[in-house]
């Protein structure tokens, strides 16, 4: 098993604009990419994960200018349905260079998309980049809620900041207050959808990027296709973001090959116990 | 080019909005008549008047079981044809056509639809209402890569029309040969598979489906039945063989589509 997908090159890095850092999840590699491709003609809009109805619940957005880009930066920690805007993105915004940022199975569902379009008409031949983020697992809004609300004890109005690292959910609050649990207890409230799920680095994306393996305030970054290395590469040149090679960081891709592995493997697991679930039936596979 | 696959497309009881998606790839449409497909049968298009053999039928529409001559059509389709394929969601589960109870000026007793998997066997899918022209177009290059390629061409051919193959053999038993937004619900999320990525929202031409709290919701009442949701959603099939190889298979359409290199 492939556990990091295929890439080109991988590295540590981070955005150079304090203003995309001052609210980006990490290295504000997403959010300066997009604004870059933006700013440079290289997509003409992103589907990002905007600011929803209720605090901390975010919504699929087109965004098409760098502010809507700015105000959607941040890892909120429950399901953003990027995908169900695709459609939009070419129809009612007429984007013809769509971005989009998305959790790997957000990008398997591109990349399936692509080759195999249904009720998509004219937009596979029109994606122009595609963001992936490492992913272990993920939350329904009413989980996060619970998480944060009863677990953690903080009000979601007062949250600044979610993450997930060093074996521990944290939440941060505007005033300066930190809170944090083992994941063990948020284990049952995941997404049960997640625990069938194959990839962890966005294997398809074009570059993928996720906080594990760089020091905080810095990404890890794999650089997958020709796309993908084209458009880096362009940007680093302009100096958008700040490089250093992956095997100079602590703790490096020592960690996230361990972590991808763990994951496929429990997943694994996982589907095979749904193959024999039942008394002489199991549950279905999607994986052909 | 003698090489060429003979095509043919035969219309049931569709909107003829089918062939017009594959006509939607443009100058794609000539590029696949001059390099890899005659087509040998189209009513819209062409004189031939009757079926004749064929590699692969296109066809559109479902049948109309008191219309003696479209039950008949679609019975020698299959036997002239080596690939039958259904174009369509009409074609492959029935789509607005389930919603026919007969009644109506100038033949009220016309009133039973079936896909036509619950008359003949079906060998693919093309899901969709309407299909989309890319989806048709990159089955029309496999479909010649298939037939006409080369080993390592016919093997990429067979494992990139598998799961829409798959698609036909379960749609070909009568018993499940009925596509709903249901089918997002009992094959998916129910199933515990369901990650709320929203692709069954976009591809679903009415808007049937909106993502309440991360999840799919059904508006039962507006889904036409086309079974679009249900095909693209990731959690239904997905090949890792196949998506994994995704840029080979983009650049292999692509370059099949511009022969001149352009
Ligand atoms: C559910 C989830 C689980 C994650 N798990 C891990 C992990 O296990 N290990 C790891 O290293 N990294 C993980 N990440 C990725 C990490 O949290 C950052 O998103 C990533 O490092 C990008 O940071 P950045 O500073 O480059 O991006 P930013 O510039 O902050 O931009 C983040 C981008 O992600 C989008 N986004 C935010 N929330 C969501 C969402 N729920 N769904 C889709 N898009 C969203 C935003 O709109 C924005 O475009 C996870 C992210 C999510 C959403
Ligand atoms: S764990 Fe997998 S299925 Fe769940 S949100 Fe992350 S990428 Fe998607
Ligand atoms: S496409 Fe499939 S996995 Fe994605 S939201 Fe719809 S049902 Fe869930
Ligand atoms: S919900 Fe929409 S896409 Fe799904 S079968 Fe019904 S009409 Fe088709």
């Amino acid at each position: 098993m492939d556990y990091l997908g295929k890439y080109k090159s991988a590295v540590a890095a981070r955005s150079t604009c304090s203003e995309v850092l001052a609210g980006s999840q990490d290295g504000g590699i997403v959010t300066s990419m997009f604004i870059y491709a933006l700013e440079e003609g290289i997509i003409d809009g992103a589907i990002v994960a905007g600011q929803g109805e209720k605090p901390w619940q975010p919504k699929p957005i087109v965004a098409t200018s760098v502010e809507e880009l700015l105000s959607s930066r941040g890892t909120r920690y429950n399901v953003c349905p990027n995908m169900s805007v695709l459609k939009e993105s070419v129809r009612k915004y007429g984007l013809d260079k769509v971005g989009i940022v998305g959790t790997p199975c957000q990008i398997q569902a591109l990349r399936k998309a692509q080759l195999y379009p249904v009720g998509l008409r004219d937009v596979c031949d029109k994606i122009a980049l595609a963001m992936g983020i490492f992913c272990m697992e993920n939350f329904s809004y009413q989980s996060m809620t619970q998480i944060v609300q009863d677990h953690c004890n903080v009000d979601l109005h007062s949250l600044k900041k979610t993450d997930i690292g060093k074996g521990k959910y944290w939440a941060y609050t505007n005033r300066g207050a930190v809170s944090q649990i083992p994941l063990k207890l948020t284990h049952k409230y995941e997404q049960p959808g997640c625990h069938v799920c194959l990839d962890y680095v966005a294997n398809l994306a074009d570059i993928s990027t996720g906080s594990v393996g760089s020091p905080d305030g810095w990404s890890t970054v794999f650089i997958r296709n020709n796309n993908g290395e084209n458009i880096w590469n362009k940007a680093v040149a302009a100096g958008i973001f700040e490089t250093k090679p992956i095997e100079s960081v602590k703790p490096g891709l020592e960690l996230v090959t361990k972590l991808a592995t763990e994951k496929i493997t429990k997943n694994q697991k996982e589907l095979e116990h749904r193959a024999t679930f039942g008394v002489g039936k199991g549950l279905r596979n999607p994986y052909i | 080019m003698a090489n060429k696959i003979t095509v043919g497309h035969v219309h049931m009881s569709g909107c003829t909005g089918c062939l017009v998606s594959l006509a939607d790839n443009y100058e794609g449409l000539f590029t696949i008549l001059d390099n890899y497909a005659d087509l040998v049968y189209c009513l819209t298009l062409a004189d031939a008047r009757h079926i004749p053999k064929m590699d692969v039928a296109l066809v559109e529409g479902s049948v109309c079981l008191q219309d003696e001559c479209s039950v008949e059509e679609i019975k020698e389709t299959r036997e002239r044809a080596a690939v039958v394929v259904a174009l369509g969601g009409c074609a492959a589960y029935g789509n607005i056509t389930r919603f026919c109870r007969g009644g109506q000026w100038n033949q009220p007793q016309h009133e039973g639809f079936v896909p036509i998997g619950d008359v003949i066997d079906v060998d693919v899918y093309i899901p969709g209402c309407a299909p989309c022209p890319q989806q048709i177009r990159n089955v029309c290059v496999m479909a010649y890569l298939l037939l006409k390629g080369t080993p390592e061409q016919q093997a990429l051919a067979k494992a990139y029309l598998a799961p829409l193959m798959a698609l036909a053999s379960e749609g070909s038993k009568a018993t499940s040969s009925e596509a709903c937004g249901c089918d997002i619900m009992t094959k998916v999320i129910n199933q515990g598979l369901c990650m709320g990525c929203g692709t069954c929202a976009a591809s679903c031409p009415v808007f049937a489906i909106t993502m309440e709290e991360g999840k799919p919701n059904i508006n039962r009442d507006m889904c036409i039945k086309c079974g679009a949701c249900y095909a693209a959603c990731p959690r239904a099939f997905f090949s890792f063989d196949v998506v994994n190889q995704y840029e080979n298979i983009l650049g292999i359409i692509d370059g099949a589509m511009n022969p001149g290199g352009n």
